[in-house]
C-alpha cells in the first residue's frame, strides 16, 4: 500500500527531534482515499482540497492551538484495502478519519469507525450510507436520496422527458443512484426506456451507446464515475447521439469536461458543489486551488477542502479535540461562512450525518460549466 | 438489424487494434520464443510518449505521434530486446516470461508515478463525424481507426511476404538453425521483429487511447485481449492473430450488448477455453509436432 505524508512546516522542522513535545501540539488526521485505480481522479482532487485547507488552518494557528498533520493513504479504489487502512488508522486512536470517497469503500469501513466511536468524514453519496444507524458518519455532499428527487423534477419540468434511458455504473455508488432515480421517475410517470449497467473502469462504451440509440428515449440519465462519464460522452459524440444528457456532478464536473473536451458541451443536470457557483467564497476557493495545483478542482476538491473546516468548527463548538465530542457537536450543527469562511456555503448536518445546503442546476457550454439556477436548502 | 451492424463495425474497430497487439505476440514467439506478458503495457506506454512530447516539448499531435513511435522502437524494441530478452532467453522460456511480467509492472507503476494515476485526454486522428453506410449511421472516426489498423496489417503482410528481409524473417521464424546455415543474419532478423512489435504497439496505442483515454492501467485489459486473440487465432500464425483480434473485438462488443457489461470479458475467455479444448492450435494456427 502506498502511503504518502504531508508534514506541515512545523512538523518537518522539529517533529523528529522533539517528538514527544511536538506531538502534543499536533493532531493527526488520517486521510484514507482513492489515489490510484478507478477513483484516482476523485481521490486526487479530495487530497489536494484537504491539503489546501490544512495549510490554511495551520497558518492561522491550527485547531484549538494544535497544528494538523495529515497522512494520505491510498485505498487503490478497493474496499478491502480501504478497510485494512482504516483499521490500521484506528489503532492510533485518531480524532477523526477522512474518506473514503467511493461509497463501496465507505460501506466496508463505516462499522469500524462506528465501533471505535471516531467521526468519519466521507465523500460517498450512496443513499443508504446515512440510513444504517451510524452516529459517526458525516457527508460532505448530498446523498442520492437528496439529489435524485431534484434530478427527476428537472427531467420532468425542464427537459420535459416522457421516457428516459438510464445508464449507471455497477458499483455501490451507481446502483444506489440507479435505484433512487428509478423510484423518482416512476413516481412522476416517466417511462424508463432502457436500464443499462456498465462496469467500473469500463473503457469502451460503443455497445452501450448503440443500445441507447435503439431505445428511442427522450433523454438519457447518466450516472457513472468521472472517467467513465468522459469516455461515455466521447462515444456519444462519436456516434452522433443528440439526446439531452442529464446527470449529477459526476457528469458535469470539471475533470469530466477536461477529459471529454467538446463532447461535454450540452450536458446538463444538478450539481451540489462547483467552483462555478455564483458564490464568491466558492469562486475564490477555485482560484486558490488553481494557483496551487494548476488545474480547476471538481466537486471532490471542494468536499476535501471543507472536511478539515467541518472538524475545526465542531471541535471549537465542543471545546476539545475528542472524537465523540466532535461527532456529537456535528449533529444538528449549522456552519456558516461568516464564522468559518472555509465552509464556503452554509451547511447543516442532521442526526444521521446527512448534509443540507443550497445546490445548483447547471449546463456545460463551450467547455465551461454554467450555473442556470440556484436551488434552496431543503430545510431553510 | 442496424443495431447489429453497428455493433459488428465497432467490434471490428477495437478488434483491429487488438489484432495489432496480437500480431506482436505471435511475431515475438515465432522468432525468439518470447511470450511477452508486458504486451498490454507496450500498448499503454506510447500514448504517454506522445502526451509528453505534446505537453513538455510543445509539439503538434502529428509530430508527437512520430516521436512516440520512434521512442517506442527504441525503448520497447531495441532496449527491451538487448537488456531483458537477450540475457534471459538463455535461461529458458520461464525466467523470461516472469521477467516480462516484471517489465509490465515496472512500466505500469512507472507511468503512474512519473506521469499521473489519472486518465488523460488523448486526441484522435479522425474527426468525430457520423456517415451513413448502407442506411446505417457509422462513426467516421471508427472507420478511420479500422482503415489505419487494416492498412498497417496489410503493409506488414506485404513486407513479410514481398520483400527479401521479410522472407528472411519468416525463415528465421520457421527454423533459425537452417536459416543461419543459409546465410540469413538471424540476430538482425530477430531484432527487426522486436522493432516491428514496438511499432505495432505504438500504432495500437495511438488508435485506442482516444477511446480509452490514456491511463497507466490500460495495459491490463489490452494485454489480456491481445493474448486471447493470439491464442484463439493461432499463436504461430500472423493471419491467425489478425482473425483472433477481429473475432475477440466483435464477440466482446456483442457480449456487452446482448449478454451484459459484467460478462463482456468473460465471453472471449469462454471462447478461449473452447478453442483450447477443440482446436488447440487456434482457428488458423498450425499444429506443431514435438519429438521426445
Amino acid at each position: 500500500m502506498k502511503s504518502t505524508r504531508l508534514v506541515t512546516a512545523l512538523a518537518a522542522a522539529g517533529l523528529v527531534a522533539a517528538a514527544p513535545a511536538v506531538a502534543q501540539q499536533t493532531v493527526k488526521f488520517p486521510n484514507i482515499i482513492e489515489l490510484s485505480g478507478a477513483g484516482a481522479t476523485v481521490g486526487t482532487n479530495w487530497r489536494n482540497g484537504v491539503e489546501l485547507a490544512v495549510s490554511e488552518i495551520n497558518a492561522a494557528g491550527g485547531i484549538l492551538g494544535r497544528k494538523i498533520v495529515t497522512e494520505h493513504v491510498d485505498t487503490q479504489s478497493n474496499p478491502g484495502t480501504a478497510r485494512a487502512a482504516i483499521q490500521r488508522a484506528l489503532d492510533d486512536n485518531p480524532v477523526v478519519i477522512f474518506g473514503p470517497i467511493y461509497s463501496g469503500s465507505v460501506k466496508a469501513t463505516m462499522q469500524l469507525t462506528a465501533d471505535a466511536g471516531v467521526p468519519q468524514i466521507i465523500g460517498g453519496e450512496a443513499a443508504d450510507l446515512t440510513a444504517q444507524g451510524s452516529k459517526f458518519i458525516f457527508r460532505t455532499s448530498f446523498g442520492q436520496n437528496v439529489s435524485m428527487p431534484k434530478l427527476a423534477n428537472y427531467l420532468r419540468d425542464e427537459v420535459k422527458a416522457k421516457s428516459v434511458a438510464v445508464i449507471y455504473v455497477n458499483n455501490d455508488f451507481g446502483k444506489g443512484g440507479r435505484d433512487a432515480i428509478m423510484k423518482e421517475l416512476q413516481a412522476r410517470n416517466i417511462k424508463v426506456a432502457a436500464d443499462l449497467s456498465t462496469e467500473s473502469g469500463q473503457a469502451d462504451f460503443a455497445a452501450d451507446v448503440i443500445k441507447i440509440k435503439a431505445a428511442n428515449a427522450d433523454a438519457v440519465f447518466v450516472y457513472l464515475n468521472e472517467e467513465e462519464s468522459a469516455r461515455f460522452l466521447r462515444e456519444v459524440k462519436k456516434q452522433g447521439v443528440s439526446l439531452p444528457l442529464v446527470g449529477e456532478t459526476t457528469l458535469l464536473g470539471q475533470k469530466v469536461i477536461d477529459l471529454a473536451g467538446d463532447a461535454a458541451n450540452g450536458v446538463r443536470g444538478h450539481v451540489g458543489l462547483t467552483v462555478d457557483a455564483p458564490v464568491p467564497a466558492m469562486q475564490e476557493f477555485g482560484r486558490k486551488f488553481q494557483a496551487k495545483y494548476n488545474y480547476k478542482p471538481d466537486h471532490n476538491g471542494v468536499k476535501g477542502y471543507i472536511a478539515p473546516y467541518m472538524v475545526k468548527a465542531a471541535a471549537e463548538k465542543a471545546g476539545k479535540l475528542d472524537p465523540k465530542a466532535i461527532a456529537s457537536a456535528l449533529h444538528g450543527l449549522t456552519i456558516t461562512p461568516d464564522k468559518t469562511p472555509g465552509i464556503l456555503i452554509e451547511a447543516t448536518w442532521d442526526t444521521t450525518g446527512e448534509i443540507d445546503r443550497i445546490s445548483f442546476l447547471a449546463e456545460v457550454q463551450n467547455g465551461k460549466q454554467v450555473i442556470t439556477k440556484t436551488l434552496p436548502k431543503l430545510k431553510p | 438489424m442496424g443495431e447489429f451492424i453497428q455493433l459488428v463495425v465497432t467490434g471490428l474497430t477495437t478488434g483491429a487494434i487488438y489484432a495489432l497487439a496480437a500480431i506482436g505476440f505471435t511475431l515475438l514467439w515465432q522468432t525468439s520464443q518470447t511470450i511477452n506478458f508486458a504486451q498490454g503495457e507496450f500498448v499503454m506506454l506510447p500514448a504517454f510518449f506522445a502526451l509528453a512530447a505534446m505537453n513538455v516539448l510543445g509539439l503538434p499531435f502529428s509530430l508527437a505521434a512520430l516521436v512516440a513511435i520512434a521512442l517506442s522502437v527504441l525503448v520497447l524494441g531495441v532496449v527491451f530486446k538487448t537488456v531483458v530478452v537477450d540475457p534471459l532467453i538463455r535461461q529458458g522460456v520461464l525466467p523470461l516470461v516472469i521477467s516480462t511480467i516484471a517489465v509490465a509492472l515496472l512500466l505500469k507503476d512507472g507511468v503512474k508515478e512519473v506521469y499521473s494515476a489519472e486518465a488523460q485526454p488523448f486526441p484522435s486522428f479522425v474527426p468525430d463525424t457520423v456517415v451513413t453506410v448502407l442506411g446505417t449511421p457509422v462513426s467516421l472516426s471508427q472507420l478511420g481507426v479500422l482503415a489505419v489498423a487494416l492498412a498497417v496489417i496489410a503493409a506488414l503482410q506485404g513486407f513479410l511476404g514481398g520483400t527479401r528481409t521479410g522472407r528472411q524473417m519468416q525463415a528465421t521464424a520457421q527454423n533459425p538453425t537452417v536459416a543461419r546455415i543459409l546465410g540469413v543474419p538471424v540476430e538482425r532478423m530477430v531484432m527487426y521483429t522486436f522493432v516491428i512489435n514496438a511499432t505495432l504497439a505504438a500504432v495500437a496505442s495511438l488508435l485506442i487511447s482516444p477511446i480509452y483515454l490514456a491511463k497507466f492501467s490500460n495495459g491490463e485489459h489490452l494485454g489480456l485481449a491481445a493474448f486471447v486473440a493470439a491464442i484463439v487465432g493461432g499463436f504461430n500464425q500472423v493471419r491467425g492473430a489478425i482473425a483472433g483480434g477481429l473475432l475477440v473485438g466483435v464477440v466482446d462488443n456483442l457480449a456487452a450488448a446482448y449478454v451484459s457489461a459484467a460478462y463482456r470479458q468473460a465471453v472471449p475467455l469462454a471462447l478461449l477455453v473452447l478453442i483450447i479444448l477443440f482446436r488447440p492450435q487456434g482457428l488458423l494456427g498450425r499444429r506443431e509436432e514435438r519429438a521426445v
